[in-house]
């Protein structure tokens, strides 16, 4: 038997290419969208991943570091390697701030850290570790730093000594990494006309201003110069050790709270990316729809103009099914067809978009199922309007 | 032994609505048609001549009467055929008054479609198909779309496609209208050797005054009813 609905795409392959060009624009947005989402979630997975701890020990009853704000005291670290199964303890800051690059502006997550212990890069693609105590800087190479660079942050200028590859913060901004007392600086300390201002208001506070009590006025002006707080103590432990054990350890004693991989996975992707996820499926849920009517008028218009053929099958013997079959074929012809532009256009502009576009194979499978069963769903208004032609119209009177 | 007529129709009737709204399309219509034999259907407008062909064509149920194809009651008071759909694809030719071809099928794919509709191998439906079309003197046009032939090369391939299934009978729909005299008649011409090749019976149903004078035999229907007169049966 003759496929009619190949012979009919053949026919008209131009009008069909370029119909399933349009739909294909259309399901390659879904396609993105679904990457974003994916995207969101690896972001948020790498930034586990990244730092190499096995346990996040924050401020009690918080969320942070990364969902919410958390503040540890920096020495913290010494009684958490006290626990049976800490291997390393590694203090970290997270910041997320504006730098200023170039004529434009650089939103990044500056990362502080302890050289050699959890929370640092994982790896560095270019140029070499951070060797100083101050002022050097690793850098994600989509913040758009060159190697050897030196780049204002706050009041000090730091050299890009390193760069590193998708070491992002789960809103996808890249990390620059700094050394610890740095980053505690820059997000703790004051600029010099605050403290000048604290420190006479300190002078004029006759409890802290005793005659009778010298050295406290200026212990207290150097506390408040000086920051001992870190975000989080980032914790490697031991191959043996296990981690759910080990964070009820630092829950019950040390009154902090402390989060597995697990625990954190859960933060990140269902708590912190949640509303985003939603806001997704919903673009996802409305770009269906839409595909779905466009297939169905395209289908439905395409079936129109062929009533006349369709009465004449009738009229010289064409069963329903072989009408029903030929309308679903084009329908889900058209479908492939969009799929295949999709899948390309999302493919060649997802490294375009700012923020990670993760294009999952498994994704585009679910995709490419979902839209033949959009087309077939959609075509079958086009079939009912087929079946209900009247083979009698194709003879006159 | 007397052979069966192809087609035999007796006392039908074709009623729409009901009650007061109800119209009489065909009020008593008689037809004996021999095979091989092609005869006109000839009426004014609104005489029942589309209804009559579509109470042939299986696509609307008569109301009273009776209908035989081959010698077979196909319709006693009600259908007798259960598959009407199969009776139109294998015992019934249709030729329009446009080709109404398949216009995204090459010539012999919208003949072979047919033999293939009733479940044929596309090699022997597209077989028959060649052998048709160069009967009709279309065979050269063989692998060409419908929309590179004439029109007179379209009614050509239609008149192949309703002899595809071999049926015993056709109807053909004003097949003239759209042609000029010399066109008109070269069709009228095949559909007289298809017939005779065939032993297809053809009811020619037409106005065109071109034609009229070459059938032999010629029905008339007026206000439902029909009337037998013989005609010139004038060689082409």
């Amino acid at each position: 038997m003759i496929n009619l609905a190949g012979r009919d795409i053949l026919d008209g392959w131009g009008k069909f290419v370029f119909t399933g060009l349009g739909l294909g624009l259309l399901i390659g947005v879904t396609l993105s969208m679904a990457g974003i989402y994916r995207g969101m979630v690896e972001d948020a997975k790498v930034l586990i991943d990244n730092g190499g701890a096995d346990l996040w020990v924050v401020q009690q009853d918080t969320l942070g570091p990364y969902a919410e704000p958390s503040s540890v005291r920096d020495d913290l670290y010494r009684s958490l390697l006290g626990i049976p199964g800490v291997a390393a303890a590694g203090n970290v800051t997270y910041l997320t701030m504006q730098i200023a690059h170039a004529g434009t502006e650089r939103r990044v997550m500056l990362v502080g850290f302890e050289l050699g212990q959890p929370g640092g890069p994982p790896r560095l693609i270019a140029g070499r570790p951070i060797t100083r105590d101050h002022y050097e800087a690793l850098a994600d190479i989509k913040a758009g730093f060159a190697l050897g660079e030196r780049v204002q942050i706050r009041r000090h200028q730091y050299t890009i000594v390193g760069l590193t590859r998708r070491t992002v913060s789960s809103n996808g901004d890249p990390m620059v990494f700094v050394p610890l007392k740095d980053a505690q600086e820059l997000q703790f300390l004051k600029d010099n006309e605050a403290l000048r201002n604290e420190r006479a208001r300190t002078a004029a506070n006759p409890v802290y201003n005793r005659p009778n009590v010298p050295g406290l006025l200026s212990q207290v002006q150097a506390g408040q110069a000086s920051s001992h707080f870190v975000n989080a103590v980032l914790l490697r432990l031991a191959p043996w050790a296990d981690a759910g054990a080990v964070a009820e350890e630092v829950r019950r004693w040390k009154y902090l709270q402390a989060y597995t991989r697990s625990d954190m996975e859960e933060i990140l992707v269902a708590k912190l990316i949640a509303t985003s996820a939603k806001q997704i499926l919903m673009f996802l849920v409305i770009l269906a729809v839409v595909s779905a009517a466009i297939v169905a008028f395209i289908i439905y218009t395409m079936t129109l103009n062929k009533i006349r053929e369709i009465a004449v099958l009738k009229l010289i013997g064409a069963r329903n099914r072989t009408i029903a079959a030929m309308i679903m074929q084009q329908a889900l012809g058209l479908g492939l067809i969009g799929f295949i532009v999709g899948k390309t256009a999302a493919t060649f502009w997802a490294p375009i978009f700012p923020k990670y576009v993760l294009l999952l194979p498994e994704d585009a499978l679910r995709g490419l199922l979902i839209v033949l069963a959009i087309c077939a769903v959609a075509s079958t208004i086009a079939i009912r309007a087929a079946l209900r032609v009247d083979p009698a119209t194709a003879i006159g009177g | 032994m007397t052979q069966a007529p192809a087609i035999l129709i007796e006392g039908l009737r074709k009623r729409y609505g009901e009650g007061e709204a109800a119209v009489d399309a065909l009020k008593e219509v008689n037809m004996r048609i021999e095979p091989g034999e092609v005869v006109g259907l000839i009426g004014p407008s609104g005489s029942g001549k589309s209804t009559l062909l579509k109470c042939l064509g299986a696509v609307i149920e008569p109301s009273a009467g009776r209908m035989h194809l081959g010698g077979q009651t196909i319709y006693d008071q009600g259908w007798l055929i259960r598959d009407l759909r199969a009776l139109r694809r294998d015992r019934i030719g249709f030729v329009f008054q446009a080709p109404y071809l398949i216009p995204f099928l090459d010539v012999t794919d919208n003949v072979a479609l047919l033999p293939m509709l009733a479940g044929a191998p596309n090699a022997q439906a597209r077989a028959r198909a060649r052998e048709l079309l160069a009967a009709l003197d279309v065979g050269h046009r063989a692998q060409a779309r419908i929309a590179q032939l004439s029109g007179g090369e379209q009614q050509r391939v239609a008149i192949a496609r309703a002899l595809a299934n071999q049926p015993p009978v056709i109807l053909a729909d004003e097949p003239t209208a759209p042609l000029d005299s010399e066109r008109a008649l070269t069709v009228v011409r095949l559909l007289n050797r298809m017939a005779e090749q065939y032993r297809t019976a053809i009811i020619v149903v037409t106005h065109d005054e071109k034609i009229i004078p070459t059938f032999k035999r010629i029905y008339h229907i007026r206000d439902g009813r029909t009337y037998e007169e013989a005609g010139e049966g004038r060689a082409f």
